[in-house]
């Protein structure tokens, strides 16, 4: 121990702190620009040519890649479970199985994750490069406040629109499950509906819903985060993005599973089924 | 240790409008600026000088209110710039007009967008009236009203400073800064900015604080010259800011460090570097 002193090379236990210092220190920190955000929302909202150019950003134009990638997972789930549900001869259950995991999971996450690595970069890289460029500097020197002309308007653009998004995933996903199990397939397009309609529940749809618009909030924060924290150069510019990416697609998840706790205790309390899980 | 020389000039009695009071900046373990005290007096022309990475920026910065000192205070009108208000700070910043290193133009708007902007996000003036102001600043820089449609990335680095320039005078601001508003130019191109610098104190009677590295613009715009020097090479206990004075004062300085840098030699930094 006394030797490493010395000659300064870390221990493990150096090693550890200085982790659990650096994570510290980068929630506390992410932390203060989400209330930062917070009170610029609580101020003046942002002007409509300042609004509706990232909305249409990040709203208009996810929903072709979102539209795709929904589609495919719908079709992969249907031929994933086809096997397994006709070894059982439950084949005609096929919808619920489908529809159920897009409307509960794969439509909020996927939707969430197309954001992520679509918007959410080039967000970080945006901000970043304006960093690096002394463009942040600026606007403040305009009289601009840049946490409410920059961040303010890509969270309400995330927060608002990602339960749309959502909801495109959900329904082209149905529709690729759709089409790969009924017509190709050859399940029956009666049951597929009707195990459908059966399965999912209305607070299925909503809790789906609102998880995206956690999962929304926390994308922009973190991609806009990163873009204020950008190092310098191109090789900064590049590290944010990858950064905003990593640590939203994380925070997606781990989201999600505390979401999927809350909601499900919610549901068994007001519904009265079966115990609380947690 | 070499003195600060203090300038003799008659603008001493005159009340700073900004100051910077043993200012200390540090970013990360970094430290940029040590004990630094600089006054910038009403109407004039002050220029920093010194190597790359010495804190000019960073300096000019602080007297923007742009960054906030690690120790020391910043003073606007001899008031602490740190005792004003969110909404104060605000306002008094609309005072300054910022020239950027690299114009520092909004890439995702185009010349008109850029030298509206202060105007549109801090006045009730009218569209009209906004572009009135837009092509009459674009015109005090040399720039028709058809430039306005351009973007930042389709504009030469010349047009990209007569640009950010315009942007900066756009609010009519008391005191205008230009980080290295030469940097990168032609020769012909660094003497239009020299002049419409000029044009722009005789005109609008602003006080202006300059960061160059050109002497030619040192001999052509400073009433007064603070020569800084990088902190990793100054000797401890002796202070960063190494000259104060004119310009002539600067090109006849005894101090070696601001002669070889005043007259472009490099004999002593060589020296330094190789027996590091």
């Amino acid at each position: 121990m006394s030797a490493s002193l010395t000659t300064g090379d870390p221990t493990p236990i150096h090693t550890i702190g200085r982790l659990v210092v650096n994570f510290i220190i980068a929630v506390g920190d992410l932390t203060r620009f989400l209330f930062q955000t917070m009170g610029g929302l609580v101020g003046q909202m942002p002007r409509s040519r300042v609004l509706w150019p990232v909305m249409y950003e990040v709203g208009v134009r996810s929903v072709p890649v979102i539209a795709v990638t929904g589609l495919f997972i719908g079709m992969v789930l249907a031929v994933q479970s086809y096997d397994t549900l006709r070894m059982y001869r439950l084949e005609s259950r096929i919808g619920s199985v489908i529809n159920v995991s897009l409307v509960k999971e794969l439509g909020p996450v996927l939707a969430a994750t197309m954001l992520a690595g679509r918007v959410g970069c080039a967000m970080a890289a945006e901000i970043g490069t304006m960093r690096v460029t002394e463009q942040i500097d600026a606007l403040k020197a305009l009289g601009a406040d840049p946490i409410s002309y920059l961040v303010v308007p890509r969270f309400l653009a995330c927060f608002w629109l990602i339960p749309a998004l959502t909801l495109v995933a959900d329904g082209v996903g149905m529709l690729g499950g759709w089409v790969v199990s009924v017509q190709i397939l050859g399940v029956s397009d009666h049951f597929f509906w009707l195990y459908s309609q059966q399965f999912i529940t209305a607070f299925d749809v909503v809790s789906g819903v609102m998880k995206s618009m956690f999962f929304g909030a926390a994308i922009s924060i973190i991609a806009c985060h990163r873009g204020f924290h950008c190092g310098n150069g191109a090789e900064g510019v590049g590290k944010a993005a990858t950064d905003s990416f990593v640590f939203s697609f994380i925070a997606i998840l781990a989201l999600d599973l505390a979401l999927v706790l809350i909601l499900n205790n919610i549901y068994r309390l007001l519904w009265a089924v079966g115990i609380p899980v947690i | 240790m070499t003195a600060v020389v203090r300038p003799k000039s008659p603008l001493n009695a005159i009340a700073p409008v900004l100051e910077l009071r043993n200012i200390t900046m540090e970013f990360g373990a970094q430290r940029v600026l040590q004990d630094i005290t600089i006054q910038v007096r009403r109407g004039e022309t002050l220029v920093l000088i010194g190597e790359s990475g010495c804190g000019k920026s960073v300096t000019t910065k602080l007297l923007a209110g742009l960054l906030e000192p690690t120790r020391g205070e910043v003073l606007w009108d001899g008031r602490p710039v740190r005792n004003r208000s969110a909404r104060e700070m605000h306002r008094d910043r609309l005072r300054f007009g910022y020239l950027f290193q690299g114009a520092a133009l909004f890439d995702s708007m185009n010349v008109f967008e850029n030298v509206a902007f202060g105007l549109r996000e801090n006045t009730d003036l009218k569209p009209e009236q906004i572009r009135d102001v837009v092509h009459e600043r674009l015109r005090e820089v040399g720039l028709a009203a058809a430039v306005g449609e351009k973007r930042p990335s389709d504009l030469s680095g010349g047009m990209k400073k007569r640009v950010g320039l315009a942007r900066a005078l756009a609010m009519s601001p008391d005191v205008v800064f230009y980080d290295e508003p030469t940097t990168g130019l032609d020769p012909v191109m660094s003497d239009v900015i020299n002049e419409l610098i000029l044009q722009t104190q005789s005109n609008r009677k602003v006080t202006s604080v300059v960061v160059t590295h050109d002497m030619h613009t040192v001999r052509r715009v400073a009433d007064r010259v603070v020569m800084l020097y990088p902190l990793s090479r100054v000797a401890p206990q002796q202070p960063q800011l190494i000259f104060e004075g004119s310009p002539e004062e600067a090109f006849e300085a005894s101090d070696p460090r601001v002669t070889s840098f005043v007259r472009g030699e490099a004999g002593a930094r060589l020296k330094e570097m190789y027996a590091a």
